[in-house]
């Protein structure tokens, strides 16, 4: 690792000022993606501004007809949340589903939804229920927020401070992961909600989280296995890497959406 | 330098480190404990797995200085005295090791599975070592290990 300082903070305020304070800073939050990152050297930022010590950014509470989430809850906590696993079933298992238990011990959604891995499961979660990304600053939906390949609406010291995801009628998230690293290669987030139908597929994409329309359209008719069986995306779309071609990718993403809405029911 | 002080199996401790130390260093290096190994150094193996506040996690995952004011379990502290924990007796009777790298993090992980599930079996053993990878046992006694680890703690 390159060096770096080093510093906590005890209200978002605070990490604000500081950001703003510093020559190129960044926040800390459960560190399951960053400190490998700066172990690689792959990032070389001149302050870490460690957010854990902000107590009100934890916890898990009813909001409108669903739950809001704040950041620096870990994935364990929402996989083991009855509140989530009553109010979207399909998010308890996806965070139950990431990394290994003690990631899941550390990381936290507001830092993976701040990375915004492209082949993240929680993108796909925040996309396909349509969530709102609550920031200290705003409230950013879901569909303006996951811009690109690690690219975010976010500004510059902008911080997440909670994630709200409206209930659905009925939820899924099917992923295939890569047997190695066990990230998704693709994974699919399905909900059937009063306004229709959205389908959010992560992991394939040279462009990150996006939302599979045609399957959205032939799903709001018939909301069964059968209406997506026919459609097809573009291969050159998808990622292509040693783990597999955009094809295959391509591929994946139909026959994962189909178990998800067959699981979905 | 940062200072840093935790509670390291029950004795509180502190150092001046680099605020760029990982805890396993700081553990190993450091505090001379060298129970917690690590093996891949890219958060995929398992050796390095202690307990933080109660937690399994990855000490070559996290700075030491984050893990200031934490309570922390290793390997060294599992035993009571020549006396093996329930669980650690559980990998010898059942050959849940060979050459032994991968087993403190084994143990430390197999723990708090026992903790957060004490009714594991095995579908939920083998899920749970998602993040302990072992190079020569092979699982199958491992997973009878902390089967059995986890049984003898309950009575």
């Amino acid at each position: 690792m390159y060096t770096f300082d080093y510093q906590t903070v005890a209200s978002t305020a605070d990490a604000k000022s500081i950001y703003d304070a510093k020559e190129d800073p960044t926040y800390l939050a459960g560190g399951m993606t960053l400190i490998p990152t700066l172990k690689q050297r792959l990032a070389n930022p001149t302050d870490l501004i460690d957010l854990k010590g902000i107590g009100d950014l934890v916890g898990i509470a009813e909001a409108g007809d669903g739950v809001e989430i704040k950041a620096l809850t870990t994935h364990a906590a929402v996989a083991g949340s009855d509140l989530v696993k009553a109010k979207t079933p399909a998010l308890a298992a996806l965070a139950g589903e990431i990394g290994d238990p003690q990631v899941r011990n550390r990381g936290t959604i507001g830092g993976s939804v701040a990375n915004n891995d492209p082949s993240a499961d929680y993108p796909a979660a925040c996309l396909g229920l349509g969530a709102t990304i609550v920031t200290d600053r705003r409230e950013i939906g879901a569909d303006d927020y996951f811009t690109g390949l690690f690219e975010t609406a976010l500004e510059p010291g902008e911080l997440v401070v909670a994630v709200r995801f409206p209930a659905a009628q009925a939820t899924a998230y099917q992923k295939f992961p890569n047997p190695a690293s066990r990230y998704a290669m693709a994974g699919v987030f399905v909900a059937k909600t009063a306004d229709g139908v959205r389908v959010a597929v992560t992991g394939a994409s040279q462009s990150g989280v996006f939302r599979w329309t045609a399957a959205e359209e032939a799903l709001a008719g018939n909301f069964t296995k059968d209406a997506v069986a026919g459609l097809s995306l573009d291969g050159d779309d998808m990622i292509s890497d040693i783990h597999g071609p955009g094809d295959y990718r391509a591929h994946l993403i139909g026959v994962l959406t189909g178990r998800a809405v067959a699981a979905a029911g | 330098m940062v200072a840093v002080s935790m509670i390291v199996n029950g004795k509180d401790v502190s150092g001046d480190v680099p605020a760029n130390t990982l805890l396993v260093d700081f553990l190993r290096t450091t505090l001379r404990l060298t129970g917690t190994h690590v093996g891949c150094d890219t958060s995929q193996c398992g050796a390095c797995v202690v307990h933080v506040n109660g937690s399994s996690m990855k000490s070559c995952s996290m700075l030491a200085v984050e893990a200031d004011g934490a309570q922390i379990a290793t390997i060294e502290g599992v035993a009571d005295g020549e006396k093996l924990h329930p669980m650690q007796e559980a990998f010898r009777e059942h050959h849940g090791l060979q050459c032994g790298f991968c087993t403190p993090g084994m143990v430390m992980s197999a723990l708090d599975l026992a903790e957060k599930n004490p009714n594991a079996g095995d579908k939920e053993i083998r899920a749970w070592l998602e993040g302990n990878i072992c190079r020569c046992t092979g699982y199958q006694n491992i997973v009878a290990s902390i089967g059995a680890g986890i049984k003898s703690m309950a009575e």
